[in-house]
């Protein structure tokens, strides 16, 4: 079958060696197996005047064969053309050396990732310096507040996200009343669910909630946003326009969902209560009054305060890490997605680390 | 001459704004032909559909034998390994290295051993002037000059037999563009290949376009060798060949037509 491509005979000096036919892409592996086969005891004579087609890659093959031949015994080459010596005079010419690994030992890798997570820290830790300056500088100069992009951010990240707030509450409401019934069934404590699914809910679930579903649609846009005008080059050209990307871009979104996200956890609260007394008469068959009016009784205001005191923290935390990530992007397509899975699980490990820390002050208050 | 592509009446519309209004041109075998228009004239729009990107409103285009409208999806996918395109930005996969761009397609669609495609992508890497560690270096570590060179090695890793370039020599220095220009001839004689190009650089033009066509008012107004276009009397064509930093370039051309 290979007789395609190349024949040879033997006589008594010498070998005579005929390549033919198409030498190209296609064809090389075949070729290149075939002349593995070729017997080396004689001196070789190699006859490529058959060879019709060739592109670079038989060319090469010819060099590479030409060369491991030479060193085992004299060859000599019959029969080429013009264009088949200039291809292979050009390929000869050029030849870049081999290239350079890129492999990292299993050591280099954790030291670069150390290395990386560091640069990480300092680098928000700079991010925060400016986000301040800049904040303390609109303290002083309140005029270049960016009215109209804070209130697009707003509509945005906060009137968007009414529906699924809406319904992940409620969802979260009915569950928690679902399971603390069984329980409470067992005791007769029934009337029980009313504080069990108010005071969760307002002071803990429906910040919490609202902070991961927020930090999943807005904190993870913020990312992709800036990250994109990164590549695009819109955050240099603002730069050498002498706008400030910390004012119109980062204070804009910070300030939007410090102002949003509170509103969407009194939202939430008032949802996911509502999810809780319908799973509760369901359930307990506790009717709508008296569930709201046992909901008077025992759900004080101190509750709600100290569920909303963590609305702008977690805000806070949701914005500057979303754009603090969309800075990092450098320019290839792959790092916007990097960035924002990093923008997402970091904020929201963030949210629920703050939220253990202010369980922890509360109880140590006495709250 | 035989011909490589032909375009026939190519009607190209974006919602109400016509772009083409019959546009005819025909590219020859080995040449370097060259789409010349204003910004806006619709010269990537026809590159694009050229090579399958975009599909026309009306009319009809043959690249080597295939008419693109009635194109099957096997031919389709083996005329695309027929031809090599270079982006006006390179357009190199980043998550991949120099070497892995140039690679890729040998990679799928050949059976070459890991070491015979090392071999060709280091001649590619060689051949359009790159050094050897380039090759380990991802996208986003070159520069601007850097990145065409490496797209073109890319673009010539399946020994095409037709080559695409969207402005080559744009963002390259001079010294570079003409290099490149070089290199572009000396592909063409040595590997036989068709280039169709999109170029605004007059230096290209009066040194290494064989043919071309300029595109304006959504036709093609004069398409041929250029002292064939520079008898066209098109606005576009005064504007372009003969204002006062062209004139100098092209009055010797000029000067054969008036003599």
């Amino acid at each position: 079958m290979d007789q395609e491509y190349i024949v040879w005979e033997q006589n008594k000096e010498k070998t005579l060696l005929y390549g033919k036919g198409t030498w190209n892409l296609e064809t090389v592996p075949q070729i290149e197996r075939a002349l593995k086969r070729v017997p080396l005891d004689k001196p070789l004579v190699w006859d490529v005047s058959e060879i019709k087609v060739f592109d670079s890659a038989g060319v090469l093959l010819f060099r590479t064969f030409y060369q491991a031949f030479k060193k085992r015994v004299p060859v000599e080459i019959v029969g080429y053309t013009q264009s088949q010596k200039e291809m292979y005079e050009m390929l000869s010419s050029h030849m870049s050396e081999e290239i350079p690994q890129r492999g990292e030992g299993f050591l280099a890798q954790i030291g670069k990732s150390v290395i990386v997570t560091m640069g990480d820290i300092k680098g928000f830790v700079n991010f925060l310096g400016h986000l301040f300056y800049a904040f303390f500088y609109l303290l002083t100069h309140p005029k270049q507040l960016r009215i109209k992009e804070t209130v697009y951010h707003i509509h945005q990240s906060g009137v968007n996200a009414l529906v699924i707030i809406a319904m992940t509450s409620f969802l979260v409401g009915m569950v928690i009343a679902y399971q603390g019934a069984v329980q409470l069934a067992k005791f007769g404590a029934d009337i029980f669910i009313v504080d069990t699914v108010g005071i969760s809910i307002v002071r803990e679930l429906g910040p919490m909630i609202t902070a991961i579903v927020i930090a999943g649609r807005s904190g993870s846009a913020y990312t992709a946003e800036i990250g994109a005008m990164k590549i695009t080059e819109e955050i240099s050209a603002m730069r050498t326009m002498g706008f400030d990307p910390y004012h119109f871009l980062v204070l804009p979104r910070v300030f939007a969902l410090i102002v949003a996200l509170p509103l969407l956890i009194f939202f939430a609260d008032i949802v996911g209560i509502f999810g809780g007394l319908v799973a509760s008469s369901m359930q307990l068959g506790i009717s709508f009054d008296q569930f709201v009016s046992r909901l008077n009784e025992v759900l004080e205001v101190k509750h709600y305060i100290l569920g909303m005191i963590k609305g702008p923290v977690f805000a806070f935390i949701i914005a500057a890490i979303g754009c603090f990530r969309g800075f990092q992007v450098s320019d290839n397509t792959e790092s916007i997605g990097l960035h924002t899975t990093a923008s997402v699980v970091n904020a929201i490990f963030l949210v629920i680390a703050f939220d253990a820390i202010f369980s922890v002050i509360y109880t140590e208050l006495g709250l | 001459m035989s011909t490589v592509i032909e375009a026939k009446g190519i009607v190209t519309r974006f919602g109400k704004r016509t772009i083409h209004d019959g546009v005819n041109l025909k590219v020859g075998k080995n040449e370097i032909y060259a789409i010349l228009g204003e910004s806006g004239a619709g010269k990537s729009v026809l590159m694009r559909e050229m090579i399958m990107l975009h599909e026309p409103d009306d009319g009809e285009i043959i690249v080597l034998g295939h008419n693109l409208r009635t194109i099957g999806f096997a031919q389709a996918q083996q005329l695309r390994r027929e031809w090599g395109v270079l982006f006006q930005f390179g357009a190199l996969y980043s998550s991949l290295t120099i070497a892995e761009n140039i690679e890729v397609q040998l990679k799928e669609y050949t059976k070459l051993s890991k070491a015979m495609r090392d071999k060709l992508v280091r001649s590619k890497i060689a051949l359009v002037g790159l050094d050897a560690h380039v090759g380990a270096l991802y996208p986003s570590e070159l520069s601007g000059g850097m990145i065409k060179r490496a797209a073109l090695a890319r673009a010539l890793a399946m020994e095409p037999k037709l080559l695409f370039l969207d402005e080559p020599t744009s963002g390259l220095d001079p010294v570079g563009a003409r290099n490149f220009d070089k290199l572009i001839v000396e592909l063409r004689d040595m590997l036989g290949i068709t280039v169709v190009m999109i170029t605004h650089d007059l230096d290209s033009i009066s040194h290494i376009v064989d043919r071309m066509a300029i595109l304006a008012d959504k036709h093609v107004v004069a398409e041929g060798t250029l002292a064939e276009v520079l008898r066209s009397t098109h606005p576009f064509v005064e504007e372009f060949f003969k204002n006062e930093y062209s004139k100098e370039k092209f009055e010797h051309m000029f000067n054969k037509e008036h003599p």
